[in-house]
């Protein structure tokens, strides 16, 4: 409650004190979802005691010269379906005060941040999925030189938001980082073709040992360093952090160092483009309460190496995330457009997209080691030393063709398989293979109307002559865009082949096969978007840059409203 | 980690009485800040500049959004390799962009806000296209959230003097006529 007053008292003295002459800029954003859900038995829909859920917040961004000033209200009255139990009420989020000019820019409150790529700390927020592990505390940022970046930061996570409140974690959290793009500080490289950027990362945990049978580190490092290269059309980059002993949940409280590396190798030029990835971690969880698990008060990030679906049937049936205890991952990606005016271009342009993605567990030699000792380090392993045992791999193409002004055309096919019993989405057990074929098509009419289409088919594979897990599905979707403002769509996801006795539903004596209508309305006025949408959704997974939360069936009436001002 | 239960449901529970008095205190804290704004805004145009935040391109270089020293107007269009509607918008422009710039001096910023998951694919993607813009990386979505941006494409368009004129967040196919149009009325052309 005094935080609050003073936050207010120090809107009112930085407006008063610093506000003289300089028109202050406010930016911002509001986002709202209603839910009113209903009971349906044939997709296990379960209508909520509450029948009306509400999810709301607001961001308001205040800068005035050099000082700024920021907070976010949320409100989950409660929270919508399928959202983190670990937002709960109505009240601030987010705030911070901070000043910044061309030498320094220091933050006091709420930040995000991120260090290189992640892989010592990542502060950040997606609120669609329900992930915040914002940081509570101070940043400081310096720039000495063009080219020079250091920044400090020091806080506690934000875990969970209870009553309206922010709970953090029991952990502190130290870093620093620095960052120096050669070419832009030393005037001798700066006409040089080859560009080069070095940094380098220290974070720092702090947590109480609390444990009476362990002797627990209660500091826990993780640093690394990292370089980007860029030679003409070739561009190179790599990050390798090593973690400190860190026993926790994620990791059975073993002793083992930590590492992770991860690197990239692109080329590209004017209609081409190729990518080839590859990762390295082993007991990488990182996080501000040795006891958490799942999203909870991570550190760090993990960047999974897999291209991210957006075909319903794709993204949300069996994706795939990170494992934090370790994998090893390959990626591949290339992008090719035929020139307009050649035979398989045409005249509007051909392109082709292939891209391949696996992930390993990696490998660990426990010979000559005793799990018991005093040391508590219970296996040795090494950078890309994997294992045959897989997680996962996508294959996948496709090609996108334009035949005339007015219709274009994306036809992609898809060949996923998943570990179900290492990266978990559903019950069954072993692998789950997946085919999907999508087409997608764009039309445009005369009256500036147009039209957009996507049928898709998923196969599973067949176990004992059956399919496993949900069996296989179509999915028809029509969206119709009358003209700058108006949108209507509707889709129709069709579980046409299942024997999943939760799924296949007997009313009447006859058993039914869900179909799962879904209408939208939309409209869209500049930075304004209503929607409303009434339908059945089924149970899936949403997952937003390889963090993945589980959506159970509904059917309802949703209403979201956004605005951005 | 498993997908299938993702956060844990935390233990800590507090008293009623403490939110109400907060949610009291958080009202008193708006209204004296909405008082504060306004006094300000009385002496400026309802126009709002582009905040100042630092990036990267795609070469690594720093850029400030508030300093990017272009002359004439400038679109600032948010994207990511994952979102097909913003991918089709640009594709669009891409198309008629040599015109566009022809005829009203107009330059393009696409910011894109794929993580470190997806960002290496930027350049595959706006190289392969063979897009000729601007391309700034937001992988933390520090300009996303300074712009006030909910979901992507949300599209911008910024006058001479680096206001923001107009924007829109979503893309069907001819959106691109109107903020042409848009365009057009800035250059007087």
């Amino acid at each position: 409650m005094k935080k609050t007053g003073l936050l207010a008292l120090s809107f009112v003295a930085i407006t008063s004190v610093f506000g003289q002459g300089i028109p202050p800029s406010i930016t911002g954003n509001i986002e709202s979802n209603f839910q009113y859900l209903q009971e349906d038995s044939i997709i296990g829909a379960n209508q909520p005691a509450e029948k009306g859920l509400l999810n709301s917040y607001m961001n308001l961004f205040y800068t005035q010269g050099n000082v700024k000033a920021g907070m976010r209200v949320e409100s989950y009255l409660p929270r919508i379906n399928g959202y983190p139990a670990v937002f709960d009420g109505t009240g601030i989020g987010m705030r911070y005060i901070g000043y910044a000019n061309d030498f320094v820019d220091v933050t006091l409150g709420s930040f995000y941040e991120q260090f290189g790529s992640g892989l010592s700390l990542r502060a950040y927020e997606d609120r669609a999925l329900g992930y915040d592990n914002m940081l509570d505390g101070v940043r400081l940022k310096i720039t000495p030189m063009k080219g020079l970046e250091i920044k400090t930061v020091y806080g506690k996570q934000r875990y969970a938001f209870i009553e309206g409140q922010i709970q953090h974690s029991p952990g502190v959290v130290r870093g620093f980082d620095g960052e120096l793009h050669l070419n832009e500080a030393f005037k001798l490289l700066s006409e040089k073709k080859l560009d080069i950027t070095v940094g380098g990362s220290f974070v720092s945990k702090y947590q109480r040992d609390d444990n009476d049978a362990l002797i627990l580190p209660e500091n826990v490092g993780c640093y690394g360093g990292r370089t980007k290269l860029r030679y003409g059309k070739w561009a190179f980059d790599a990050e390798y952090v090593i973690k400190e002993q860190d026993p926790s949940q994620d990791n059975d409280y073993i002793y083992n160092f930590g590492h992770a590396l991860v690197t990239n190798l692109t080329y590209s030029q004017k209609g081409l483009g190729i990518l080839l990835s590859a990762k390295s971690a082993d007991n990488m969880s990182y996080r501000s309460d040795r006891t958490k698990q799942l999203q909870n008060v991570l550190i760090n990030y993990l960047p999974s190496l897999n291209k991210t679906h957006t075909y319903n049937l794709v993204a949300s049936l069996y994706p795939y995330a990170t494992q934090p205890v370790g994998e090893i991952a390959y990626q591949a990606e290339v992008l090719y457009s035929f020139k307009k005016g050649s035979p398989i271009g045409g005249k509007y342009g051909t392109s082709i997209n292939a891209n391949y993605s696996s992930a390993y567990r990696p490998m660990r030699h426990t010979s000559g080691i005793n799990p018991l000792d005093s040391t508590g380090v219970t296996y040795t392993s090494g950078i890309f030393d994997m294992s045959d045992s897989l997680y996962w791999r996508d294959i996948n193409f496709n090609i996108t063709k334009k035949f005339n002004k007015n219709f274009n055309m994306i036809l992609s096919y898809f060949n996923i398989t998943l570990n179900n019993d290492v990266a978990t989405v559903t019950k069954v057990q072993g692998f789950i293979k997946s085919h999907i074929f999508v087409l997608e098509t764009g039309h445009k009419f005369k009256n500036k109307s147009s039209m957009r289409t996507e049928l898709q088919w998923l196969l599973i594979n067949r176990k004992d002559g059956f399919p496993v897990d949900k069996g296989d599905w179509a999915t028809l979707l029509i969206e119709y865009t009358i003209n700058s403002n108006w949108f209507v769509s509707v889709m129709d996801q069709y579980n046409y082949v299942t024997f999943d006795s939760s799924i296949l539903h007997e009313v009447d004596g006859k058993y039914h096969r869900a179909h799962h209508p879904y209408f939208t309305v939309g409209y869209i006025h500049e930075a304004t978007r209503i929607m409303a949408s009434y339908g059945r959704q089924r149970a899936g997974l949403f997952c937003v840059g390889g963090v993945c939360r589980p959506v159970p069936a509904s059917n309802g009436l949703t209403i979201s409203f956004t605005h951005s001002f | 980690m498993k997908c299938g239960k993702v956060f844990e449901i935390p233990t800590a529970k507090l008293k009623n009485k403490r939110t109400m008095k907060k949610l009291a205190t958080l009202f008193f804290a708006l209204t004296i800040t909405v008082a504060a704004f306004s006094q300000e805004e009385e002496h400026k145009t309802d126009l709002k500049t582009l905040p100042s935040v630092t990036l990267k391109d795609m070469e690594g270089k720093t850029v400030n959004t508030s300093e990017m020293g272009f002359e004439g107007p400038v679109v600032i269009s948010f994207w990511a390799t994952w979102c097909s509607p913003c991918k089709r918008e640009l594709n669009t422009i891409h198309d008629l962009y040599t015109d566009w710039q022809d005829e009203t001096g107009v330059n393009l910023v696409a910011v894109s806000i794929d993580d470190q998951k997806t960002m290496s694919s930027v350049p595959v993607y706006v190289n392969g296209k063979g897009w000729e813009y601007l391309v700034l990386m937001d992988p933390n979505g520090d300009f996303k959230r300074a712009m006030g941006v909910n979901n992507v494409p949300h599209t911008f368009l910024i006058n001479q003097q680096g206001e923001i004129v107009y924007s829109h967040n979503n893309y069907a196919p001819g959106d691109e006529e109107k903020l042409y149009e848009e365009i057009k009325k800035l250059t007087g052309k």
